[in-house]
């Protein structure tokens, strides 16, 4: 590959991580409550810290960068979920949920 | 008592997740070496005696092509849920509306369970408020919908998740459910058999 061409898709990574974390940090403070919020604590990083080792991956092109990336990758999307679903269940728990943004809430009337 | 055979199967089913646990001890080291083998391998000893969890059941079967399948629509559909939010992050005119919405999963298995609920909280929409593992309920909190039909849609888009994961992973015996329960018009037989099955897994005393 060459170097220009690395650089252009460098940059491009890097870029839209950069955007990505803006717009999670930006939900952050825009969305009206903790459940939405999560939203953008969640996904948009997904998609930043892809980028951004991907990027790191594509510069430092050895088997054992590579791997790791995978794992670091593979361990975000699994235990993001995760952390974001503990979150969740104690803020609806402790009643820290805007019912007044919710068209519905199959939560609240479901069966015992 | 467990006989001899279901010791066996029981072992067998821990295979993959001790093989797992000492490939990811190589990632972490980034060298394949004899070495790090057997290291690992102690490693995963230690950590699944030390840290000792109720056995996960696995399907034991993968279809590669319908991993494959399941792979590739995972990665695109994080790249438009990442970029969705985003957008909706950044819009000048934004308007809150969410809504928690409860869907069925047909299939019985907790790893499936697992699988669906992680992977519909990187796509586009949700994130997991709540799980009746007994019922294989997800209840999911879903960002930015205003219509009911926005509602259904959703629903439909995370039972075909559960569909992929199934198609890929999941026991011949989910697979098989697949075929007869067709999305949420369960059958009254159905339903009879997921309220015994509810109460045979209270009996055994699972974590709910």
């Amino acid at each position: 590959m060459s170097d220009e061409l690395r650089d252009v898709i460098s940059a491009v990574l890097v870029l839209a991580g950069a955007v990505m974390c803006l717009a999670a940090g930006v939900g952050l403070i825009r969305f009206p409550d903790v459940l939405s919020r999560l939203h953008a604590a969640t996904k948009p990083q997904i998609l930043g810290l892809m980028a951004i080792t991907a990027d790191v991956a594509l510069n430092n092109f050895t088997v054992g960068t590579v791997t790791l990336v995978i794992a670091i990758v593979v361990f975000q999307a699994l235990t993001a979920p995760v952390v974001a679903h503990l979150v969740a269940r104690s803020s609806y728990d402790t009643h820290h949920v805007r019912i007044d943004v919710l068209i519905l809430d199959e939560l609240g009337t479901r069966p015992d | 008592m467990t006989t001899r055979k279901e010791r066996l199967k029981a072992t067998l089913n821990q295979v993959p997740l001790f093989l797992g646990l000492i490939l990811l001890w190589m990632l972490l080291w980034g060298s394949y070496s004899g070495l790090t083998v057997l290291t690992g391998a102690l490693l995963a000893v230690i950590v699944s005696v030390g840290f000792y969890l109720p056995a996960v059941e696995l399907g034991l079967r993968v279809n590669l092509w319908y991993s494959f399948v399941y792979f590739s629509r995972l990665l695109f559909d994080i790249v438009l849920g990442s970029v969705q939010v985003a957008v909706l992050a950044l819009s000048p005119r934004y308007t809150p509306s969410n809504a928690i919405v409860a869907v069925h999963l047909r299939t019985r298995s907790d790893f499936v369970l697992t699988l669906t609920g992680v992977s519909t909280s990187i796509v586009p929409g949700a994130i997991v408020v709540d799980v009746d593992r007994v019922r294989s309920t997800l209840y999911l909190h879903v960002l930015n919908v205003h219509r009911p039909e926005q509602v259904e849609k959703f629903r439909k888009g995370v039972l075909a998740e559960e569909r992929r994961i199934v198609m890929a992973l999941g026991s011949r015996a989910d697979v098989e459910r697949l075929r007869r329960v067709s999305g949420e018009d369960r059958s009254e037989k159905d339903q009879h058999a997921r309220t015994q099955h509810a109460r045979e897994k209270r009996k055994r005393g699972g974590i709910t």
